[in-house]
């Protein structure tokens, strides 16, 4: 019974499940909102001061941001079922170039991209027509440009610096596609990939229903979570420490916005750095509030999440040697100029 | 009755092996589990998003984490259709 109510069978049944699920969401983020302010003051304590305020930025936040995530995946887990890799590259065949490349970037951002999957997913694409240009637009912006980095970075530096950073990573994709496009590139791919048969997948012709949409959602859902709440506390309490004192601006002196060396220099660290979004964020934060300057950090945290050697590695299997180079050499020198850009216009 | 399971050997992959081994023991099949590790072998068989997980050939499912009871019910629709 209780299955059946978690999980709906039916069309109508799916509709309202959706309907209760974002309004128990919306209670509980209002509750937060309040639960906490109240929770101190009933302890007799006033927010303003510094221990009470850093322990009440915890708690609300924590649960900010995690409803914030569990609310952003669900959504965009919903919307990309629709959207198989087959999908996709349905999509990004035959179209006029400059709309193959918006429409590759923009894929990228709200497809998953676990980097194990990115050879076969690179094969499919190349082996079945999709312009290579086209398709390393896609790697791009797919690792860099995610709903779980808008939320972390929203909630760490605010809406106006996130959108840059997704409008940056958007243009950098599209942009170096857009040069790829006018090189020769198509001898620099391993021979087995246009080798490949494309054969059609049984799974791939039958759509979802709304039940089975919710169930994959709900299950990717928890998946995510899972696997970042972790970096959410930490990223958090990061915060909540640099909430309560004054940050010392030791590093706005070597990577401040003066320090034309920084840039380069972060996004080679960052290259060698592995991580993931989540696990950047709460460094990139913390780096930011004492003093290192806004286009040095979000380079840092593009070149650590878009670059990497197991990437690197990944991709030898598919790129010769010149290709592979120009696209580590391309992307990393993109995001200097990123860096560079935002820090003139911040 | 033959499984495959493609993935290079990442978590999820190995996630969804277990599960399929646990659903040939639930049923009491007569099935062999294998899994496709060469990206080459993945891309040729059509797999773009990884785990895959194929019955007698036939890929059923790409880029999820099938659990144990998706893999059981996906089983007995196939046994059945051997069967008829």
């Amino acid at each position: 019974m209780i299955n059946h109510l978690l999980r709906p069978a039916t069309s109508t049944g799916a509709w309202w499940w959706l309907a209760v699920a974002a309004t128990i969401w919306g209670i509980a983020y209002t509750a937060n909102e309040h639960l906490w302010t109240a929770l101190v003051a009933l302890a007799g304590y006033d927010t303003a001061d510094t221990v009470p305020g850093a322990i009440h930025f915890f708690f609300y936040d924590t649960g900010k941001v995690l409803l914030l995530l569990v609310g952003m995946i669900f959504a965009v887990g919903l919307l990309r079922t629709a959207l198989r890799p087959e999908r996709v590259r349905d999509i990004l065949l035959d179209k006029p170039r400059w709309m193959s490349l918006l429409l590759a970037a923009l894929l990228g951002a709200i497809t998953p991209f676990c980097s194990c999957s990115s050879i076969p997913l690179f094969v499919g694409f190349v082996a079945a027509g999709v312009p290579l240009a086209v398709t390393l637009t896609f790697l791009i912006a797919s690792p860099l440009v995610n709903e779980v980095a808008v939320v972390l970075l929203a909630q760490s530096f605010g809406w106006r610096i996130t959108t840059w950073y997704v409008v940056a990573g958007l243009a950098l994709a599209v942009l170096l596609g857009a040069v790829f496009s006018r090189m020769r590139l198509d001898d620099q791919v391993v021979d087995f990939v246009r080798n490949t048969p494309t054969a059609r997948l049984h799974a791939a012709t039958t759509s979802p229903t709304l039940p089975e949409r919710i169930d994959a959602a709900l299950q990717e859902t928890a998946e995510i979570v899972g696997r970042v709440w972790k970096w959410v506390i930490l990223g958090v309490a990061v915060g909540a420490g640099i909430h309560g004192w004054i940050p010392a601006d030791a590093l706005a002196r070597y990577a401040g916005p003066d320090n034309p060396a920084a840039v380069p220099l972060v996004t080679v660290i960052g290259v060698a750095l592995y991580s993931n979004a989540a696990g950047v964020v709460p460094i990139a934060e913390s780096l930011w509030a004492k003093g290192m300057a806004t286009g040095t950090v979000l380079a840092l945290m593009m070149a650590t999440v878009a670059l990497s050697f197991p990437e690197f590695v990944l991709l030898k299997q598919v790129l010769k040697p010149k290709l592979l180079a120009l696209f580590f050499g391309s992307v990393a020198a993109g995001i200097v100029v990123i860096g560079y850009g935002i820090n003139m216009a911040a | 009755m033959h499984i495959e399971i493609f993935g290079p050997g990442c978590r999820n992959c190995v996630t969804v092996e277990k599960h399929a081994r646990a659903a040939v023991a639930e049923l009491g099949l007569d099935a062999t589990v294998t899994k496709v590790t060469d990206y080459a072998d993945i891309a040729a068989r059509g797999v773009m998003a990884t785990p895959g997980f194929a019955i007698n050939g036939a890929v059923m499912s790409t880029g999820k984490v099938l659990r144990q009871q998706d893999i059981v019910a996906l089983l007995r629709e196939a046994s059945t259709a051997e069967n008829t």
